[in-house]
Formats: C-alpha cells, structure tokens, sequence
C-alpha cells in the first residue's frame, strides 16, 4: 500500500485482461491524426511485464519486414482502446529477451495446450 | 506578495493521464482543512498577512499560552500556526475555514518547503561533480574536487567556489508548477512535477509571482 494509491486508483482500468510473456496480443492503439482518431493495432508477442500498480509496463515484439519492433505501453494507459489475447504462449521465462537473437522458426513461441 | 497561499504535506509523486492523454508526473499534497487564526491588516499590524491553524492537536498537548491563542478565535487547536503575506485579507474572518480548492486546477504556484537533508557533502554529491579516475596511479583522490584556483595570481580562493560543505536541509521555492487537480472532499491538491523535501514533509504552495509560463 502506498501512500499514493488514493490518486493511482482514478487511472487503473478494470478492462484489461489477463496475460502474461509469451502470450500473443492484439493492440488496439487510438492514433491521433490532427482532428480525428483511429484505432492501429500493434500485434505481436508480449516480451516482458514489469512493474505494479499504476506504473506497470509490457513490452510487445513483432517483426515488421524483417526489422524487429518493440512497443512498450504503460498497462493503464488511455491511449489503449483494446487489448486482444490471441494466443497463450508456453515459456519457460518470464523476460524473453533471448527472442531479440532469433530469427525465423527459432523465435517461435510454443503455443500452450 | 501573494493572492492565495495553502500549506500541506507532501504525500509522494506519481502520475496521472490527462484528457489528451498525455503522461503527467504529479506530486500528492495533503492539504487538510486550515483555520482562520487572525487576519493582519496594514492598519493594525503595519502588513497584511493570514494567521492560519492547521492539523489538530490534542488540548492537553498544549501549552496555556497555545491554548489562549486558539480558544480567542473560538478554533479548534492545530497542529501548528502559519502566517502568509497576503495582498488582501478583508474577505476573511476570524474562525473562516480554507479547504484545497483556494487553488484551481490549471493555475501555477510557488511551493517552498526544506529540502531533503544530506549532510556535509562532497563536491561529487553536492555539486555533480565528475571525481577522478579509479587508476593511473591515482591514490585517495578519486571523489576529490580536483583544483579550485590558479597559482600566485590571484594567490587566494575566489568567494563562492563549489567545494564541499552542507548540502540540502535549507529552504527551497520551486516556482512556476502548474496545479493538476485540487480537491478538497479528498484534501489533496496535485502538482504538476517535483517539490523540495522529503515525503511528510510540510510545503507552502502559494500562487505564482512571475505569473505563470
């Protein structure tokens, strides 16, 4: 409990679902362009969760023609409008960072079963 | 001189997202209910300023002169009294309560407070000193100032030379920060970025003298 929580409480969402590294998602961020918003989604494998409470953080990792991209997003953030979990990912670890150093069939990530 | 002044206890830092979505780094201030003491008036006093109680304090805890002060405005003892150089105080009265929203969400503050102690320092810690190498035949000069003048000309050390010494623990303004929220229901007023001194430590936020950004 910190001293802090009373304010921390205003900007924690309840819609978020749970998810863990390894595991697939579909991120569904609101982009705004001068007057109007739309909503991009940023799919790829969720490399680490770190943090708690209001500061908490996930990285998530694609690679974009054949350039590897890493998006980390405050778990709370506003700018998320959604976020999908498309599959659960069996891992041994809880940072996958050893995913930077692979390319092709050898970044896979085993799906759970 | 100041419109409007509070003080509160600095309850830590955290942030907040506002309506465009933007990340906010917000200092918490606790600003419980304050009470009208005395209102000083050019006239009586020679200055115009506001004696204010604030926080509780148990009767017996105090002093007869203490008491005296309190029971004359006819206010709950506080925890201690603080005075503020106001411009005008003819819109208060004895016994007046202030609450967190004195200030508005938006408006920019001063807010004085001690700083964190740290002691007698070294130029490294005090001043950000670089310190010198770990080898190179270096022995017991590794967090040293290095030199701090020239030779024979001027053949002293200049006044004011960052050098060790006493560091933080004195009083410090941080001007210019921009109020987030102010709530008086919750007793917190949000400030945007960092204020001096340690968390529970008490802090003045007074309105802004340079007028804003």
């Amino acid at each position: 409990m910190q001293a802090t929580d009373i304010i921390d409480q205003d900007s924690l969402r309840s819609d978020i679902p749970e998810f863990a590294p390894g595991d697939t998602l579909k991120v569904h961020v609101r982009v705004v362009e001068g007057t109007r918003e739309r909503v991009q989604i940023f799919q790829g494998a969720v490399i680490r969760r770190q943090g708690s409470g209001v500061r908490e953080t996930f990285t998530v990792r694609k690679v974009s023609f054949g350039v590897g991209v890493e998006r980390t997003f405050p778990l709370h953030t506003p700018i998320i409008a959604m976020i999908e979990v498309v599959t659960r990912g069996d891992v041994r670890r809880a940072k996958l960072y050893y995913l930077r150093d692979r390319v092709g069939k050898a970044a896979k990530i085993k799906e759970k079963r | 001189m100041t419109a409007r002044a509070i003080v509160g206890e600095k309850v830590g830092m955290t942030h907040v997202w506002d309506e465009q979505n933007r990340f906010i780094p917000v200092t918490v201030i606790r600003v419980t209910t304050m009470r009208v003491l005395k209102a000083k008036t050019t006239e009586s006093d020679g200055y115009s300023a506001l004696q204010v109680a604030y926080g509780s304090k148990k009767r017996s805890k105090l002093t007869k002169p203490e008491l005296g002060q309190f029971d004359k405005a006819g206010i709950e003892p506080g925890r201690g009294i603080i005075e503020f150089r106001l411009d005008d105080v003819s819109s208060f009265n004895v016994g007046d309560e202030l609450k967190a929203d004195v200030l508005a969400a938006g408006e920019f503050v001063d807010v004085t407070a001690i700083s964190k102690g740290h002691g007698f320092s070294g130029g490294m810690k005090r001043h950000n000193f670089k310190g010198q190498g770990g080898g190179h035949g270096n022995h017991k000069h590794h967090r040293a100032p290095g030199s701090i003048g020239a030779c024979a000309t001027p053949g002293r050390v200049f006044k004011g030379t960052k050098m060790a010494g006493q560091y933080g623990g004195v009083k410090v303004t941080t001007m210019n920060l921009e109020v987030v929220q102010a709530d008086a229901e919750r007793e917190l007023v949000l400030v945007k970025g960092s204020v001096p001194g340690p968390k529970g430590g008490q802090v003045v936020i007074r309105s802004a003298v340079k007028g804003g950004k």
